[in-house]
């Protein structure tokens, strides 16, 4: 069984040796999973296994049994909520062909989740393996510090 | 500043947003090409029986089966859909394999046996110019695919008058796009008999132009629809509308819909790059510093075929002498076919091979000169009211290029700055160097082409807005400028507007999103066609109220004094009442431009732009390793639209140029391209460069209905030079080559 976005899903044998990043996307009908390279160099296919990031080209199904996945379609509230790092990247204006977003906000959600007032050089780092061709990553860097700071707001 | 507004941020950032191979249609089949694995070679055979054996193929497609012409172009018709008979380069197709699946297409390319004639390649382009080499496009007559020139003054007495004379040459080599989002496209063909296709392409006018050709279509009878790309930087025309014109042609054989999605692999090998350069400058100077002459021969790599080369090293030829004014100019630009992967639109467009030479051949004659480079720039840069080496004087707009240069070398404080700089000095453990370098840039298509554009605005019955314009959304935001323009010009809040899905049978051809011409001739026909709606509704509301409307601000329609003659929805409201439809169709053409290919002299551009960029960067002198410490760019963008996305043009391009100055390069092997996939093209990560500071400078250009310009170029098109002054400050050598590579 993978949990994926919090649904579970029995594996039937077959499936165990699909590429992860093929069976969200053509099985799940989840795109928000992108294929830039499927040799694990880009970062579009992103997906959190158990809060890490991961790249799921370069993961079977096999690998993610018994895992939690989270997808870019899994982040915000079922009412359409944004999470904060979503509303970040927008308001920061992060945002161009969009290809490398969900990957680049995961990346840096699993950095959040592990480091809650990382500096704009642990950003860079934590989104080093997420290629981006159109922003030259300084509004990501800034919608992610923006984020950090709305997500942990440091106590007085 | 206030939030970034785009339009299609929600779907991005949610993964809601939908890009061509997220699409599924029912009975859908899927695509895969075959290609070429030798440069030059008649084809003898091509045997499908096995591979047509293999589960689920059901079709093997080749140039024979294609119903209308086999080759397209945009300049010149040289470029096959499928390879016919004869193989010019590596990235040829030679079929396409349709298959249920695409595991099923995939598995079965290696099962189509060709045979094959080699025949000789010709991979140097000056071996390609020699009057008794084999030639490439033996249709076309001549391995040279274009000529352009520049005479200007008397070159005898710009030599007779120099003092001093420099001679450098200078190379540049090719470059990879790398878009994120490989070439995908999905056909099908409708119950109406359109040929229907989606894809991950920038240009859907010029799309539907390959799909027509090949299908032997009517343009009324294929409808491109424009859906999210995963960026473009001028990569997504020839090759991805031909990748369209593929889907298509399957689609229109087997009567279902087809998927054609390229791996990476596939991309790399087939799509066009950037032009690589040879170039030979000759400057003459003067001891007070002033340029007497500048000669320089171009020769410029187009590969295969023609693609848009004679456009990209016409704007070489018009920027041969960077932004300086220089009386006496005999330039000489050769495009040529070779057999190596062919080359094409790469933002900057035929400027960042020529920036990259002057603004070091600048340098370099200061240098010798014993003069301050800021001071030799100043001296000879275009100023309001200069003239330019094509006879092109410059007063239709601010010529603000002494301001944005002193406005970057004040931000990075350069003069204090300089004095620190290392020049190789063998004491220090890190050499440190600075750098800047400037340039001006002819706004859109010039006398490339046919420059106009248009914009629809429909307001329906509740007083909400469908917009739609003839430019199209790369990535870049295009579709959230003209939201904000058609907003201020109405007076309406984004919300109240809508861009519709576009099509190439909703909105007349606006000639291709290149040229960083997006917001200047976009924003121009939605500025015009707000006008003319206001127009129309202040028509309405003259007979009914006895006021003149001059006014539309935040919902409120009022005379010029300030009187409220009503809200906009009662506006609107009356209007549909009245039979008159809030309705407008609005129209820019671009200023006339001229050009004489004998002298090559004429108004090139109806506008420019100035930039300047200044680097900051360390040189480890033990491993030569260079890194990036600070970058700092002013642009005059006419006016910011929307800022963030502004900004975000200046260090997506400042990334892209830097890249292009320290690594990037595609080396080729027998005319085919050896790195197979990105672990083998060295992009910028995010801790490859510096915080970067983003100048945006705003002179409102009188030629532009939006008074904006363009930014999408500029902003790359002198990071490399930068950095190449900064490496020479710092190792006090210079380094000619692009990519810039130190050697200890």
């Amino acid at each position: 069984m993978i949990i994926v976005n919090g649904n579970k899903y029995k594996i039937e044998p077959a499936l165990l040796d699909k590429k992860l990043s093929e069976w969200l996307r053509e099985d799940l009908f989840l795109t928000g999973v992108k294929i830039g390279c499927e040799i694990g160099v880009c970062g579009s296919c992103t997906v959190l296994v158990n809060n890490q990031a991961k790249r799921s080209c370069k993961m079977l199904v096999k690998d993610a049994v018994g895992h939690e996945i989270t997808t870019i379609e899994g982040i915000s509230g079922e009412d359409g909520t944004l999470h904060p790092l979503q509303q970040a990247f927008m308001d920061a204006g992060a945002i161009q062909c969009g290809f490398c977003t969900p990957g680049m906000v995961l990346s840096a959600l699993a950095l959040l989740l592990q480091n809650h007032q990382p500096t704009r050089s642990e950003i860079r780092q934590a989104l080093k393996g997420n290629i981006c061709r159109c922003t030259g990553y300084q509004q990501i860097v800034d919608a992610v510090e923006m984020a950090a700071r709305i997500m942990y707001p440091r106590i007085k | 500043m206030k939030p970034a507004f785009r339009n299609d941020a929600y779907a991005k950032v949610t993964g809601a947003a939908k890009y061509t191979d997220d699409y599924t249609l029912p009975r859908m089949l899927h695509a895969v090409p075959l290609h070429a694995q030798t440069a030059s070679a008649r084809v003898i055979s091509i045997d499908c029986s096995l591979a047509l054996q293999s589960p689920g193929v059901l079709r093997i497609i080749l140039a024979e089966d294609i119903p209308g012409s086999i080759k397209f172009g945009q300049i010149i018709k040289d470029y096959p859909t499928l390879a016919h008979k004869r193989i010019c380069s590596t990235g040829d197709v030679l079929a396409l394999v349709v298959a249920e699946s695409r595991a099923q297409a995939l598995a079965a390319l290696p099962l189509i046996k060709v045979q094959l004639e080699e025949l000789p390649a010709i991979f140097d382009p000056e071996q390609a110019m020699r009057k008794d080499a084999e030639l490439i496009n033996p249709e076309y007559g001549s391995n040279i695919c274009n000529y352009h020139r520049v005479r200007t003054g008397d070159i005898q007495e710009g030599e007779e008058e120099a003092e001093l004379i420099i001679e450098q040459d200078f190379s540049t080599s090719r470059i990879e796009h790398a878009y994120l989002e490989p070439e995908s496209a999905l056909a099908h063909l409708r119950s109406d008999g359109v040929m229907e296709v989606i894809g991950s392409m920038q240009h859907p006018f010029s799309t539907r132009r390959f799909v027509a050709s090949t299908l032997g279509f009517e343009l009324k009878d294929v409808e491109v629809r424009t859906v999210p790309i995963g960026g473009a930087f001028g990569g997504k025309d020839d090759t991805a509308a031909l990748v369209c014109a593929r889907a298509a042609l399957c689609a229109y054989l087997l009567k279902r819909p087809v998927k054609l999605t390229y791996n990476r692999e596939m991309s790399m090998r087939e799509s066009y790059k950037r032009h690589p350069y040879r170039m030979q400058y000759r400057m003459g100077v003067k001891k007070d510093g002033s340029i007497t002459f500048v000669k320089v021969r171009m020769v410029a790599d187009g590969g295969a075929y023609c693609s848009v080369t004679p456009w990209v090293t016409w704007r070489s030829t018009v920027q041969c002498c960077g932004c300086y004014e220089v009386p006496n100019v005999h330039c000489d630009v050769y495009g040529v076919y070779t057999n190596n992967v062919f080359s094409g639109a790469f933002r900057g467009f035929g400027s960042p091979q020529v920036n990259f030479a002057i603004e070091q051949l600048v340098e370099i004659a200061a240098h010798k000169l014993g003069m301050d480079e800021i001071d030799f720039r100043r001296k000879n840069m275009v100023k309001q009211g200069s003239t330019t080496v094509t006879n092109q004087v410059l007063d239709t707009h601010k010529v603000s290029l002494q301001e944005v240069m002193d406005k970057v070398l004040s931000e990075i404080d350069y003069e204090t700055k300089r004095a620190k700089c290392s020049f190789g000095d063998p004491k220090q453990d890190k050499w440190y160097g600075i750098g800047f370098a400037i340039s001006y840039r002819g706004m859109s298509l010039g006398a490339e082409g046919v420059d106009f554009n248009s914009a629809i605005l429909n307001v329906q019955p509740d007083g909400s807005v469908l917009l739609e314009t003839g430019v199209h959304e790369n990535g870049q935001g295009s579709e959230s400028a003209m939201i904000l323009i058609a907003a201020e010009e109405l007076g309406l809040p984004v919300e109240r507007i809508r861009y519709r899905l576009p099509s190439t049978s909703n909105i007349p051809d606006g000639g291709t999103t290149v040229a960083s011409r997006g917001t200047l001739l976009g924003g121009g026909a939605t500025t015009k066609a707000a006008r003319i709606l206001k127009g129309i509704i202040a028509e309405t509301l003259l007979k009914e109220y006895d006021l003149s409307a001059e006014r539309f601000e935040k919902g409120q329609i009022l005379t010029l004094e300030g009187q409220t003659i009503c809200t906009w929805e009662k506006a609107i409201a009356l209007c549909y009442s009245k039979q008159v439809y809030p309705y407008a169709f609005g129209v820019f053409q671009a200023p006339r431009v001229s050009w004489d290919e004998e002298t090559g002299h004429g108004d090139a551009y109806f506008t420019w732009v100035y930039g300047c960029q200044a680097v900051e960067l360390e040189v480890d002198p033990k491993t030569m390793k260079v890194t990036l410490l600070n970058l700092v760019a002013a642009h005059d963008v006419g006016k910011a639209i929307n800022p963030a996305m502004v900004k975000g043009q200046f260090y997506g391009g400042l990334a892209m140029g830097a890249g292009y100055g320290l690594f990037e390069e595609v080396p080729l092997a027998d005319g085919g391209v050896i790195p197979t996939n990105l672990h083998q093209y060295k992009l910028m990560r995010a801790t490859d460069l510096p915080e970067m500071t983003a100048i945006i400078v705003e002179n409102p250009d009188p030629t532009s209905p939006s008074k904006a310009k363009g930014i999408g170029e500029p902003t790359l098109e002198i990071t490399a030079p930068a950095i190449a002054n900064a490496i020479y400050r710092a190792t006090n050598k210079r380094y000619v080559d692009q990519p810039l590579k130190l050697r200890p």
